[in-house]
């Protein structure tokens, strides 16, 4: 899970990791009141699962009503890179000497957490310089490691000691929430000589969630993304107009990129997993069958074990059914694929030997019919 | 490990394998397609039906039994993802020195612990969320179908299952059958990395290139490009990128398939292979073409 901004920062508040003063809300009339408590000057913040918010609009000043009612609505209904705010984050506006940027994630080649930390925050992650790596293990950063990051990062005394406390609560938090990222950017230094998390962004391992009920709450899931996972299936809606279907994470995004090098647009990523059978393929087509921006379907099968010709039945029942009235383009590599095609002669779905083909053959479709 | 003594007509002695969850829904119907394909099984575990058989397989209540019975050192996994940490443990523990981990959704940190546990046992771990090993013709420890896979002389190291088929089906429809193909798994953390599998075939003497299937996310593929410019390796090798085109910040499928800020991204990948002078093919069908360009120019 990707937690939003105010969800993370609940997270440092239970580990007493400090935060601005800050609520959260998404309609006007809460946030109002919300203003009432926080007080003027504050900020408001887009809730977008996604970088580069400040650049985009979505940090917005507030030093009266006249400046909330008029951002207030604008950032509420704004997009960040395709993202729709959630929510709307309200805080009070810090008085800050510095900008430190502060990270743990889980180092995939190593197999460790490593920390990421530097002087020079407040830019995401690619523009930060002068970059201070460590790998720290598996368990929580040791007082003297901390220590050492802290005087490499030039702070001494007082800060120093608060950002050896910021840091091991950081390293507790990640490995009992299974977060593979934890972020605090910017972390800033008070006139004060204390820190206080500004930003926070979390990312939490899916697999895990069985056992953290406690995260559920932040869980993020359109209705369709629900019933995919249902069924054992991974689905990423996106916004062209043609579905990508496939068995593999793998093959899909395979598929998926062909597409897009051709000028085809995905309205979404679904993977039905390793095996495809007639359930899978049917159970795919309903799903896509309530997706309205759908003006076609890319299917990109690799048999192996299963015969072509139970998917291809899967497809006539679709149709019998009136669960779809799509044309569909597919590639099924496998067993009796000549047979298949015989099965499918009357019908919207046109299956071909190479998924190049079928590809070339969606994106005229779609193109023709606008 | 995988390859037994050679026998006096040159075939291969062949190597015993464990099936732990040999009768659960998907182990049962893969232990039916391994025997098929000739893989040597002797064993498999399920609690509670130990006593038993499942294709005249004997079937015991732990591995332990199942190894002091077999002398076995493989054995795949088919257990639920919350299982498979025990299932893990107790294979390391009974003296398992091979484990492929076929289930998928395995929690990253008992992940980290059960290689934690395979190393302290001087064992290897293939996966979590592999499709297995095939050796063609000789071995198959693994969920993939047989049909692409042809003997020969070609290594092809994968993230992704069904890219592993459809590439090595690619390959093999172009004359290049395969001496070695594994899946490393799509997982964040692998048990057999993308360089450590390299490394199990990389001084094989009959081998004639290596075939990389990455996909976004994590830095296997940048490492192992590094690790090919460090030791001067020679041969042919081509790759292959799925997810060039995959927004950022969304999980595609696999757990592992993420981009995170620039970390993970297609392009870091395309920009190292190129570095170490390996092409990446656009399309799966590209790779044989690719691969037949290298191989030539040697």
């Amino acid at each position: 899970m990707r937690l939003l901004e105010y969800q993370a920062k609940e997270l440092f508040k239970e580990y007493n990791i400090n935060t601005p003063d800050s609520i959260s809300s998404t309609d006007i009339e809460k946030g109002r009141q919300d203003a009432k408590k926080i007080g003027y000057p504050f900020v408001i913040k887009a809730q977008v699962p996604v970088g580069g918010r400040g650049k985009a609009g979505g940090i917005q000043k507030c030093h009266n009503e006249d400046e909330f009612e008029l951002n207030y609505p604008q950032v509420l209904n704004m997009s960040i890179k395709g993202e729709k705010t959630r929510a709307i984050l309200l805080e009070k506006m810090s008085e800050y000497e510095k900008e430190i940027y502060l990270s743990l994630f889980l180092n995939r080649s190593k197999r460790c957490y490593t920390v990421i930390a530097s002087a020079d925050g407040g830019v995401e992650i690619e523009s930060v310089k002068n970059q201070i790596i460590r790998d720290v293990g598996l368990g929580e950063v040791s007082k003297k490691i901390a220590a050492e990051i802290a005087k490499e990062i030039g702070f001494d005394g007082a800060t120093s000691t608060h950002f050896v406390d910021i840091l091991q609560k950081l390293s507790k938090l990640t490995i009992e929430k299974e977060a593979e990222l934890t972020e605090i950017n910017p972390l800033v230094v008070l006139k004060d000589g204390s820190l206080l998390a500004l930003d926070g962004k979390i990312m939490t391992d899916d697999n895990s969630n069985f056992r953290h009920n406690e995260l559920l709450k932040y869980r993020e899931q359109t209705e369709l993304e629900a019933k995919a996972e249902k069924s054992g299936f991974s689905l990423v809606e996106l916004d062209g107009n043609i579905a990508v279907v496939g068995n593999g994470a793998g093959l899909v995004m395979s598929t998926f990129d062909m597409l897009s090098d051709n000028g085809g647009k995905p309205a979404c990523f679904l993977d039905v997993g390793g095996g495809a059978t007639e359930e899978s393929v049917y159970e795919a087509l309903t799903l896509i069958s309530k997706m309205k921006k759908v003006k076609a379907i890319l299917v990109n099968l690799y048999g192996g074990i299963v015969k072509t010709t139970i998917v291809a039945s899967a497809f006539i029942k679709a149709y019998d059914n009136n669960l779809i009235d799509l044309p569909v383009y597919a590639r099924l590599m496998g067993a009796e694929a000549d047979k298949s095609k015989i099965m499918l002669k009357d019908t919207k779905t046109k299956m071909f030997d190479s998924v190049e083909q079928a590809i070339n053959g969606v994106v005229m479709e779609v193109t023709k019919t606008g | 490990m995988l390859k037994g003594d050679k026998n006096k007509d040159g075939t291969y002695e062949k190597q015993p394998v464990i099936v732990q969850g040999i009768t659960g829904k998907f182990g049962s119907v893969h232990t039916k397609l391994m025997l098929e394909y000739g893989t040597n099984i002797v064993a498999g575990v399920t609690p509670g039906k130990g006593g038993q058989k499942f294709e005249d397989v004997p079937i015991y209540e732990t591995v332990t039994e199942a190894v002091s019975a077999t002398g076995a050192k493989i054995s795949i996994v088919f257990v639920p993802a919350k299982f498979f940490l025990n299932a893990a443990k107790e294979a390391f523990e009974a003296g398992i020195k091979l484990l492929v981990a076929i289930p998928e959704h395995v929690p990253v940190r008992d992940t980290m612990q059960a290689i934690e546990i395979a190393k302290q046992n001087n064992a290897i771990m293939v996966g979590p969320n592999t499709p297995g090993i095939i050796i063609p013709n000789l071995i198959k420890i693994g969920i993939m179908p047989a049909s692409p896979f042809a003997e020969g002389n070609i290594a092809v190291l994968s993230k992704s299952g069904t890219l592993l088929y459809e590439i090595s089906n690619s390959l093999t429809t172009s004359g290049f059958g395969q001496i070695f193909t594994l899946g490393i798994g799509g997982d964040p953390i692998n048990g057999t990395r993308m360089i450590d599998a390299f490394d199990m075939i990389k001084d094989k003497s009959e081998l004639d290139g290596i075939v990389i299937v990455g996909e976004i996310g994590g830095e296997a593929e940048e490492t192992l490009a590094q690790h090919i410019i460090d030791i001067e390796f020679k041969k042919p090798i081509v790759a292959y990128i799925a997810g060039r085109k995959a927004p950022r910040e969304k999980r595609m499928g696999h757990a592992g398939a993420i981009i995170m800020g620039n970390y993970g991204s297609a392009e870091s990948k395309i920009a190292m292979f190129s570095k170490a002078n390996i092409p990446v093919a656009k399309r799966p069908t590209e790779v044989p073409i690719l691969l037949a360009g290298k191989i030539r120019k040697k």
